[in-house]
C-alpha cells in the first residue's frame, strides 16, 4: 500500500502482524479448553467411582450382577467344575491369551465388567434360564460372541475378553470395586 | 481478500459452486467499502455480536450439565459451580456475559440516536434493531428464572403477572404462561426451552439487520452519505483490525468482572434457593431492566385505565416508541454534530434514563432528601416519552442546524485528520 | 469528538455513583454501616487462610452443625481448606449417612464416605423448624453469597448480640436482640462466647476469633472456586492486555498509511 515504506520498515510490520496473529491464536485455543473439560466427568462423578459388594448372599454356581460407575459387573460364584474347565484351557486355544489366574483374585470368584468388548451389549449367562454359550460362560446376544467361564472371548466378532475391573477385598466376603 | 487468494485452486472450485469466500470478502473483507471517519463508537455493534456468540457458545455446555426442574434446578447450577470442570468460570463468563451484552448494545443505540443513524434510508435496520433488543430482554428475563434463586422466582412472579392488566383475558393469559396456578415445574421447562431458543432467533435476526445495514453501508460521524470511492476505505483490513482491538478492551473489562467481582452485576438473594412461600423484602430486576421497572411503576390510575395496565402499557411503549425514531424526527440533518440544541438534549435524555434507572433499583416508597422516589420516577417517566413524542419533533422543525459539509472526503481533508 | 468523550465519562460516573447508591443493604437492619474487615481473601490476589479454614470447620462441626445444614459440600471438598485424603476419610466416618435401600429394601445408615455430603442436623425442614421453636436455621452453604457484604455481614452478625435491646424495643419471645440482623430481632442465641472451642493449634478461641474463623470458612464453602478463580484470572488479564497492547500497535501500522 505505501510504495514509500523502507524494507525494514516492512519486516518489522510483517512480525508484529505475525506474533499478533500467533499471541490471538494461542488465547483462542486456551479459551477453548475450558469448553472441552467441561465435558469431561465431573468431580462428584469421579468421587463416586467405588462400589462394595457383600458376597455372603451369592451361592455357589451363582451370580449377581452389580453397578458400578453405571456400567453392569458380573460377580459369579463358580463351581469347582466351572473353575477346573476355565484352568484347563491350552492358551494357543484362545483368541485373546490370558490365563484364568490372572483373571481372578480367589478362584471361586469371578468379577468382571459384564459388557461385550465387541460394541458393548450385555452378555447373556447372569441367570440360569439364559443362554451361556457353547463354553458355558456367557453369549452375548447382538452380534453372537461366545465367552468361556472365565469371560474369556472363545468364538465370535468379540476382540477381547470381558474386563477384569481392579478390586480388592475388604474382608473374606466384601469386594470393593475400583 | 487478495486476488492470489481468489486464484487457489480449491477456492476457485468452491466460489464457482458456492460463492461464499466473495460473500464473505463483501461483506467483512476489502469488499465492503466502508466509511473512512468511523470513530470508536461505531465498535459497539461487532462487540455486541462477538458477545452473543459467547453467550450461545457458553449457554450450549452450560445446558448440558443444567436439570430444569424446580427441585433440582438450584442445586444443578451449584453443581455446575463447584463439581463441573471449569463450570464456574463458563457459569460467571454466561452470566456477566448478559449483562456486557446489554452495556454493548445500550451503547450501539445511544450512538445511533446521537448519529441520526435511524434516519432515511435506515429506518429498517434500526426497526430490526429495536426487535433485536426486545427479543434480549425476553432471552434474559427468562435466563434469570433458571438457577430457580429467590429473585428468579420473584422475579418471574412479578413480570408474569403484569400480564394479568391486560382486560378480560388477563388472568387466562397468567395461568397460559405459567402452565399451572403458580409459578412451578412447567414454567421453568417452558423457560428454559425459550431461552435455548431465542438466541438464536436474535443470531437470524443479527443477519438481517447486517443484511438492511450493507445495503446503504455504514453511517458516519458527519451523518453525510457516501459521495464516492474517495470517501471510504475498505473494512479489511482497517476497521477489521481496529474492532480487534476494541475487542481486547471489552475482554479485560470483561474478564475483569468475570475472574475478581463475578457477582457484581448479581443480587444476593439469588444464592437463596426459590421458596414459594416467603417474598424477599426488596425484589429488583437485574441492573438492564431497572430505567424499564421504574416506568413500569411510575404511571397512576389515568381515567378507566388502572395503574397496573397503564404501567404495563407505558413499560412495553417505551420501547416500542423507538420504531417511531425515524418518523418522529423530522431534521434533515443526521448527526448531532451539526445539530447544536439536539445535542444538548440528547444527552439529557441519556440523563433520563440513568435516572430512571436509579429510580428503578429504590422502593418507591423512599425519599431522597426530601423528594419520593416515585414523584422522580414520574418525572422522569415523563420526561422519557416527552423526549420523543415533544421534544424530538419540535427540535427537528425549529432548530437551525448547522451546515454539514460536502463529502467525508472534504471534511477529512479539511481537518487534515480524520476525527 | 472532546464533548461526547466528557459527557460519556460524566455519565459513566453517574452509573458508577448510582452502583455506590444501589448497595445499600436489603438483608441488613436499616442504617446500619458494616464494619469492613481486612479478610485474606479481598483482593486480586487473595486467597483464603488455611489455619483460620481449618479452624472455622472446627467450629462449624462442633458449634453450628448442631442446628446448620452444609448440603452443598461434601466431604471431599474439604481438600479445599488443606486436609489430606486420610484425614477426610476419619472426619467422613464420624458421620453416619442414610443409605440403601438395601437387598432387603430397608433404608440402613453407614458411615460417610469422602463421596457423601455433609451429613444434616434434622431430616428435613419441617423437622428443623419443630426443634427450633418454629424458626428454621438456614443451610449455611451460600451463606456468605447470599448476605450482602459477605464475609463482614457473618463476623458483625455473629459478633453483633445485645444482651439486651436497646430502650423503646421489646423483643418477642424467644428473640434475641442483634445490631446488624434485618430487623434487629434474631431467633439465633448468640451461638459462641470467649473459648466456646478448643483450637487444635493451639490459638487463643476469643470469641472475635471464633467469628473470623468461621467466616473464612463459610467464605470459602460458598465460593471453593476463589483461589483458582483469582490465580487464573490474574493470568487471563495479563495475556489480554499484552495481546490488547499487540492489536492496537497493528492498528495504529494499518492506519498510519491512511492519512
Amino acid at each position: 500500500m505505501n510504495e514509500t515504506a523502507s524494507p525494514d520498515d516492512k519486516t518489522r510490520r510483517d512480525f508484529l502482524l505475525l506474533s499478533t496473529v500467533a499471541v490471538g491464536a494461542v488465547g483462542t485455543g486456551l479459551a477453548i479448553w475450558p469448553l472441552v473439560d467441561a465435558m469431561n466427568p465431573a468431580a462428584d462423578t469421579l468421587a463416586l467411582s467405588t462400589t462394595d459388594v457383600d458376597l455372603t448372599p451369592i451361592a455357589e454356581g451363582q451370580s449377581i450382577t452389580v453397578v458400578w460407575q453405571g456400567k453392569p459387573v458380573f460377580v459369579r460364584h463358580r463351581t469347582a467344575a466351572e473353575i477346573k474347565t476355565a484352568e484347563a484351557v491350552a492358551m494357543i486355544d484362545l483368541i485373546d491369551p490370558q490365563t484364568d489366574k490372572d483373571r481372578v483374585t480367589k478362584p471361586q470368584w469371578l468379577i468382571m465388567v459384564g459388557i461385550c468388548t465387541h460394541l458393548g451389549c450385555i452378555p447373556l449367562g447372569q441367570k440360569s434360564s439364559e443362554p451361556k454359550g457353547e463354553y458355558g460362560g456367557w453369549f452375548c446376544p447382538c452380534h453372537g460372541s461366545h465367552y468361556d467361564t472365565s469371560g474369556r472371548i472363545r468364538k465370535g466378532p468379540a476382540p477381547k475378553n470381558l474386563v477384569v475391573p481392579a478390586y480388592k477385598y475388604l474382608t473374606d466376603t466384601t469386594v470393593k470395586i475400583g | 481478500m487478495s486476488n492470489k487468494f481468489f486464484e487457489n485452486p480449491v477456492i476457485k472450485w468452491v466460489e464457482y459452486r458456492l460463492p461464499i469466500f466473495s460473500f464473505i470478502d463483501e461483506s467483512v473483507g476489502s469488499g465492503y467499502p466502508t466509511p473512512k471517519n468511523l470513530n470508536y463508537w461505531w465498535n459497539f455493534g461487532s462487540l455486541a455480536g462477538i458477545v452473543l456468540t459467547i453467550l450461545i457458545v457458553t449457554g450450549i455446555v452450560l445446558a448440558m450439565s443444567y436439570t430444569p426442574h424446580v427441585d433440582y434446578a438450584f442445586e444443578s447450577v451449584e453443581r455446575i459451580m463447584r463439581d463441573v470442570n471449569y463450570g464456574w468460570l463458563l457459569r460467571y463468563i454466561h452470566m456477566n456475559g448478559g449483562s456486557m451484552f446489554f452495556i454493548l448494545v445500550y451503547i450501539h443505540m445511544f450512538r445511533g440516536m446521537y448519529y441520526g443513524s435511524y434516519k432515511e434510508p435506515r429506518e429498517l435496520l434500526w426497526i430490526i434493531g429495536v426487535f433485536i433488543v426486545l427479543a434480549m430482554m425476553a432471552t434474559a428475563f427468562m435466563g434469570y428464572v433458571l438457577p430457580w434463586g429467590q429473585m428468579s422466582f420473584w422475579g418471574a412472579t412479578v413480570i408474569t403477572n403484569l400480564f394479568s392488566a391486560v382486560p378480560i383475558i388477563g388472568d387466562s393469559i397468567v395461568t397460559w404462561l405459567w402452565g399451572g396456578f403458580s409459578i412451578d415445574n412447567p414454567t421453568l421447562n417452558r423457560f428454559f426451552s425459550f431461552h435455548y431458543l431465542l438466541p438464536f432467533v436474535i443470531f437470524a435476526l443479527v443477519f438481517v439487520h447486517l443484511w438492511a445495514l450493507h445495503v446503504h453501508k455504514s453511517n458516519n460521524p458527519l451523518g453525510v452519505d457516501i459521495k464516492g470511492p474517495e470517501d471510504t476505505i475498505p473494512f479489511h483490513p482497517y476497521y477489521t483490525i481496529k474492532d480487534l482491538y476494541g475487542l481486547g478492551i471489552l475482554m479485560i473489562f470483561f474478564m475483569f468482572f468475570v475472574f475478581f467481582a463475578p457477582n457484581f452485576f448479581g443480587e444476593p438473594d439469588n444464592y437463596i434457593k426459590a421458596d414459594p412461600l416467603v417474598t424477599p423484602p426488596h425484589i429488583v430486576p437485574e441492573w438492564y431492566f431497572l430505567p424499564f421497572y421504574a416506568i413500569l411503576r411510575a404511571v397512576p390510575d389515568i381515567w378507566f385505565i388502572s395503574a397496573k395496565l397503564g404501567g404495563v402499557i407505558a413499560m412495553f411503549g417505551s420501547i416500542l416508541i423507538l420504531i417511531l425514531l425515524p418518523w418522529l424526527d423530522r431534521s434533515p440533518v443526521r448527526s448531532a454534530r451539526f445539530r447544536p440544541i439536539y445535542r444538548q438534549l440528547f444527552w439529557v435524555f441519556v440523563v433520563d434514563c440513568f435516572i430512571l434507572g436509579w429510580v428503578g433499583a429504590n422502593s418507591p416508597d423512599a425519599v431522597f432528601h426530601g423528594i419520593p422516589f416515585l414523584w422522580i420516577g414520574q418525572a422522569s417517566t415523563a420526561y422519557y416519552f416527552a423526549h420523543f413524542l415533544f421534544i424530538i419533533p419540535l427540535v427537528s422543525i425549529l432548530e437551525k442546524p448547522k451546515m454539514p459539509p460536502e463529502s467525508i472526503n472534504a471534511a477529512v481533508t479539511n481537518k487534515g485528520a480524520a476525527s | 469528538m472532546m464533548n461526547p468523550m466528557k459527557n460519556a465519562l460524566l455519565a459513566l460516573g453517574l452509573t458508577l455513583s448510582m452502583a455506590l447508591t444501589l448497595s445499600a443493604g436489603s438483608a441488613l437492619a436499616e442504617g446500619v454501616k458494616l464494619p469492613e474487615r481486612d479478610w485474606s481473601f479481598n483482593g486480586m490476589f487473595g486467597t483464603f487462610d488455611r489455619g483460620s479454614q481449618q479452624r472455622g470447620f472446627q467450629v462449624y462441626k462442633e458449634v453450628c452443625a448442631s442446628c446448620h445444614s452444609l448440603r452443598l459440600l461434601a466431604y471431599r471438598n474439604l481438600a479445599g481448606i488443606g486436609m489430606s485424603a486420610d484425614q477426610i476419610k476419619a472426619v467422613a466416618a464420624e458421620f453416619e449417612v442414610t443409605d440403601g435401600p438395601n437387598a432387603e429394601g430397608a433404608m440402613y445408615t453407614r458411615p460417610a464416605r469422602p463421596s457423601d455430603r455433609f451429613a444434616a442436623p434434622f431430616a428435613n425442614d419441617n423437622a428443623a423448624r419443630t426443634a427450633n421453636n418454629g424458626a428454621l436455621p438456614p443451610d449455611l452453604s451460600l451463606m456468605a453469597k447470599a448476605r450482602k457484604g459477605g464475609a463482614d455481614y457473618l463476623h458483625a452478625l455473629l459478633t453483633g448480640y445485645k444482651e439486651a435491646p436497646p430502650e423503646g424495643v421489646t423483643l418477642s419471645e424467644g428473640m434475641q436482640y442483634n445490631t446488624y440482623f434485618a430487623g434487629n430481632q434474631i431467633a439465633m442465641a448468640a451461638p459462641f462466647a470467649d473459648s466456646a472451642v478448643e483450637y487444635a493449634d493451639g490459638t487463643k478461641a476469643t470469641k472475635d476469633q471464633i467469628a473470623t474463623d468461621i467466616s473464612t470458612f463459610l467464605a470459602w464453602a460458598a465460593e471453593p472456586e476463589l483461589e483458582e478463580r483469582k490465580r487464573l484470572g490474574i493470568k487471563v488479564l495479563l495475556f489480554l492486555i499484552v495481546l490488547t497492547a499487540m492489536l492496537y500497535a497493528v492498528k495504529r501500522q494499518v492506519w498510519k498509511d491512511l492519512h
